[in-house]
């Protein structure tokens, strides 16, 4: 039996979040994952928990402009950092983000779960210019697991994109 | 003037804007915030035996935690196994959670802990003390294969092997060209991205408003109603999204069991999610044997066929699938026999996974049919036509429709089959050994009995509700284009509502039914709310539309028209004024039509042609290329069904090169339970899928013409891309998945070592 383990709850610790432009001053337990908070705290349930293990990508979230799996960031561990969800990708007016669009347009998507993730992927590899042949996209978007197979349409939508903005 | 088409034009899914921005809730999005206990599964960790103490005090202790239950404290539920029963599951003895001391399998669940947060509940769940008593288990297949036996009680809705014709064995022995081998499917895991999951909400009058990962929300209603003893009102299931499931959420899972126990005992909303490892504990594909003999005549014809398959199941169900059957249903031979067995072995019950049963008949059957033409000296494209059959011989019906060799002309044209060498190890390029394979596929074209409601109102605005689910087929949006189109609206008119037990029932959604039998009560619904329509816009004498038959009038663009005298038009808002409602709802069903379905066959077919690269010396497979033809009947819309099919190929691809769940023998479990080293395939494995639909006029299948596409496109897949490595390597690998060692020749075949 695991000696070490003893039946007493976690330390809380105090947090400062900006989350889709909107700062949040938060007290956690400190084994809170990025992924909880965002899910059970802050109540944005786009960010998807796939496997809470960092192999599937469902829960890729923008943390200060690098795309992470937020169910491996310790909240605790990223106090006063920006992070960008799904529900942030569109602008405040509701026009949706050139990739949003493009995913709709190329049917980039079936039971939609992995759609968060496979967005915040797709949004920082434009940005991080990891979009200029086909081959690059597969492989820098290979974190991120569909298993409804749309991953012929995730690439024209992303590549389209990466066309449009001249990164392609 | 036209009227304006939906059916059959591509469209974007209408529920995508909800998908692209978060807004689409699934099981777990519901109920967030400090109202709801969160609970967390601890499993078992023996195979077979029984827990001999169980000691939940120091999980007790975590402040936060408000209960742990077991099998020594679970509150009263059903007595009897029969109570457990669900809408589609296999004869047997349904698991019965935290039931008693027994334990059945591997990750059976043996305590549920609730607690005010999910991180709470999982870290008590690590402080529960279980002592077991091990029993032996035995969890190989092959080692079982001689206990084999003949399920006593078919399952219902899977069509058990027909009676052998003439004998095969005698026709064997004297066929001239003779091909006889065996193939091995490894089981596999259905893991969508969305992991099961149960929230309850438990309203202040006691009532329940059930979240469930399920494919029909009547499923779960009728489970919950029968375990818990509770009435018809007191339940209700809400599940609008579902992240994905083929065939894993057909039958409810004990997490649905064990957060509506929980809920009724605490009187609290609950919500439960599984880990992905426990995903690894409900459901699978059975690994299954198959052994085939091929006897032909110098020219190619079949002269006799026998295939026997024997799969795993469970110690409790007799889980049983359609795997030999197709055989005979594609290829036409006199002598036949067909036989399809169980070993029994201490795992869960498998489960339907996309087109049970029919991609593993395929693998062996198209790989036989490959090796066959490879000894007559052949191309295996045209002994495959030289055998087809337009007749069901395995049902002795005629087929509603069969344009097989339509789609396989269309795909080999695409392809470029015709320049393919004949020999393997022809085609090179770099250190890529190239080879080109195919194989037929096939699958039920089947309608369910459904039932669906569709409102209108003066605005134009429709509604349409139909309790089964959209698992990410595309369910959605194929109804709204059929409401459009019937009732002549913009589809941004038209509101469907789908995965709610107070909508008009419905069955789960599965074996590519749903877009035939929904779609044709949708219609149905539609063509009795036009009737009322036109009689509301009859009401008064001036009516342009006096006199006029619902066959004479066309609804478009929010008016209906008299086809004849286009300008004798009433329009929507008018005829719903002098009806004088401010809303007309109709009810439509469907249904099989047993006339129909005595006489005739129905199934959709496939040719997949597949391109495949090997790295001569690291044995890396790449397919680089597939060509997917199918026949299907009507095609409702291009764009989500050609998603579907490219799916199915994705599956494929995976089920031939990547997919396995591996059990360690000693500990009776799977040892690979999570998705780093369960592989599926991710996008580097993709690469360029082409989807071709042939042309197929078919009414007798469903009223729509509608035959449906959820599993035809992985059904020949993986016979495919073996056929394609065996033509580019020259080595032929009968045991899937292919991975390295398999394609280099380094492994050898487990059928044969015994």
């Amino acid at each position: 039996m695991p000696d070490d383990l003893s039946p007493r709850g976690p330390e809380t610790v105090a947090l400062s979040l900006t989350v889709n432009g909107t700062s949040h001053s938060l007290h956690i337990p400190v084994w809170t994952t990025l992924l909880d908070l965002l899910r059970e705290g802050l109540g944005l349930t786009g960010s998807k928990k796939g496997c809470d293990h960092g192999q599937c990508g469902a829960c890729t979230v923008i943390l200060d402009g690098k795309r992470v799996n937020s169910c491996l960031v310790l909240a605790a561990s990223r106090d006063g950092s920006e992070v960008r969800t799904v529900e942030g990708l569109a602008s405040p007016d509701g026009a949706l983000h050139p990739l949003q669009e493009a995913f709709i347009k190329h049917d980039a998507f079936q039971c939609g779960y992995c759609t968060p993730g496979q967005l915040c992927s797709g949004v920082a590899l434009l940005e991080e210019g990891h979009t200029r042949t086909e081959e690059e996209i597969r492989e820098w978007m290979s974190g991120n697991l569909c298993r409804c197979g749309a991953y012929p349409n995730i690439l024209a939508a992303i590549l389209e994109v990466a066309r449009k903005e001249g990164r392609a | 003037m036209m009227h304006h088409p939906l059916i059959g034009t591509p469209q974007d899914r209408v529920d995508g804007r909800a998908k692209v921005t978060g807004a689409a809730r699934y099981v777990a999005d519901f109920e967030t915030g400090a109202e709801v206990l969160h609970a967390h599964v601890l499993n078992s960790a023996i195979a077979t035996g029984r827990i001999r103490r169980i000691d939940t005090s120091r999980a007790l202790a975590v402040p936060g935690v408000v209960e742990v239950f077991t099998h020594e404290n679970r509150p009263r539920t059903a007595w009897f196994s029969s109570a457990y029963k669900d809408d589609v599951g296999p004869p047997g003895k349904p698991l019965r959670p935290l039931y008693d001391a027994s334990i059945a399998y591997s990750g059976e669940p043996v305590a549920l802990v609730v607690a005010e947060s999910y991180e709470t509940a999982r870290y008590a769940a690590n402080l529960i003390e279980v002592e077991y008593e091990a029993k032996p288990h035995e969890t190989d297949l092959l080692k079982q294969l001689p206990n084999s036996y003949v399920p006593k009680k078919r399952r219902s809705g899977i069509n058990p092997p027909p009676r052998p014709k003439g004998s095969a064995a005698s026709a064997l022995e004297n066929a001239p060209v003779k091909h006889v081998a065996r193939y091995l499917i490894a089981a596999e895991h259905h893991n969508p991205m969305e992991t099961h999951a149960t929230t309850v909400i438990r309203e202040a009058d006691g009532k329940l408003l059930i979240h469930d990962k399920i494919q029909g929300a009547y499923a779960t209603k009728h489970y919950v109603c029968s375990v818990f003893g509770l009435s018809e009102d007191a339940v209700r299931v809400v599940s609008p999204f579902i992240g994905g499931a083929f065939g894993s959420g057909l039958r409810p899972h004990y997490q649905l069991f064990l957060a509506v126990m929980a809920a009724m005992a605490l009187e609290r909303s609950v919500k439960l999610v599984l880990t992905r490892d426990q995903q690894f504990t409900i459901a699978h594909r059975p690994e299954t044997w198959n052994e085939i003999a091929l006897g032909a005549k110098p020219d190619g014809t079949l002269s006799a066929i026998r295939h026997k398959a024997v799969g795993s199941t469970s110690r409790y169900e007799d889980y049983q699938e359609a795997v030999v059957n197709w055989t005979n249903l594609l290829y036409s031979a006199p002598d036949v026999e067909l036989e399809y067995e169980l070993v029994q072995l201490d795992i869960e019950t498998p489960s339907d996974m996309r087109a049970p049963g029919a991609p593993l008949g395929a693998f062996a059957a198209e790989s036989a049919m490959d090796e066959l033409a490879e000894k007559l000296g052949v191309d295996p494209l045209a002994l495959r036509l030289h055998n087809d059959t337009q007749i069901d011989e395995v049902m002795n019906k005629y087929h509603t429709s069969k344009e097989l060799r339509a789609a396989c002309q269309l795909g080999a044209e695409r392809f470029g089959w015709r320049h393919r060498p004949l020999a393997p190890r022809s085609m090179r390029q770099g250190r890529e050994l190239i080879g080109w394979g195919l194989a037929f596929g096939a699958w039920e074209a089947q309608m369910q009995k459904h039932a669906a409601r569709v409102m209108l109102d003066a605005e134009g605005h429709c509604t349409v509700g139909v309790a089964t689910a959209d698992l990410g087929t595309g369910t959605y949006t194929i109804l709204a284009q059929i409401a459009a189109e019937a009732l002549g609206l913009s589809m941004n008119k038209v509101t469907v509502l789908l995965g709610d037990s107070a909508l008009p029932q419905a069955p789960v959604s599965g074996g590519s039914w749903t877009a035939a039998s929904a779609g044709s009560a949708v219609h149905d619904a539609c063509a009795r709310l036009k009737a009322e329509l036109l009689l509301a816009a009859q009401t008064r004498n001036d009516s342009p539309l006096v006199g006029a038959k619902l066959e004479e009038v066309m609804f478009d663009r929010e008016r209906i028209v008299l086809m004849r005298d286009p300008m004798r038009a009433v329009s929507l808002q008018a005829a719903f004024a002098a009806g004088g409602r401010p809303r007309i709802v109709a009810d439509g069903q469907a249904g099989p039509d047993q006339l129909t379905q005595l006489r005739y066959s129905s199934h959709t077919h496939s040719a997949v042609f597949v391109e495949a690269r090997v790295d001569e010396e690291l044995g890396q497979v790449r397919v680089t290329r597939v060509v997917s033809a199918v026949a299907a009947g009507r095609i409702l819309n291009p764009k989500t069904a050609r998603s579907q099919v490219v799916g199915g190929v994705v599956w494929g691809i995976g089920m031939a090169l990547h997919e396995e769940a591996m059990p360690d023998h000693n500990l009776g479990r799977w040892m690979n339970h999570n998705i780093a080293e369960y592989h599926i395939p991710v996008h580097a494995d993709i690469h360029e899928i082409d989807v071709i639909f042939a042309e197929e006029k078919d009414l007798l299948t469903s009223p729509l013409g509608v035959k449906g596409l959820g599993e035809i496109g992985i059904v020949g897949t993986a016979a495919a891309v073996a056929n394609a490595v065996w033509h580019a390597t020259g080595r032929r690998v009968r045991e899937l998945p292919m991975t390295i060692d398999k394609v280099l020749g380094l492994t050898p075949a487990r059928t044969e070592a015994r």
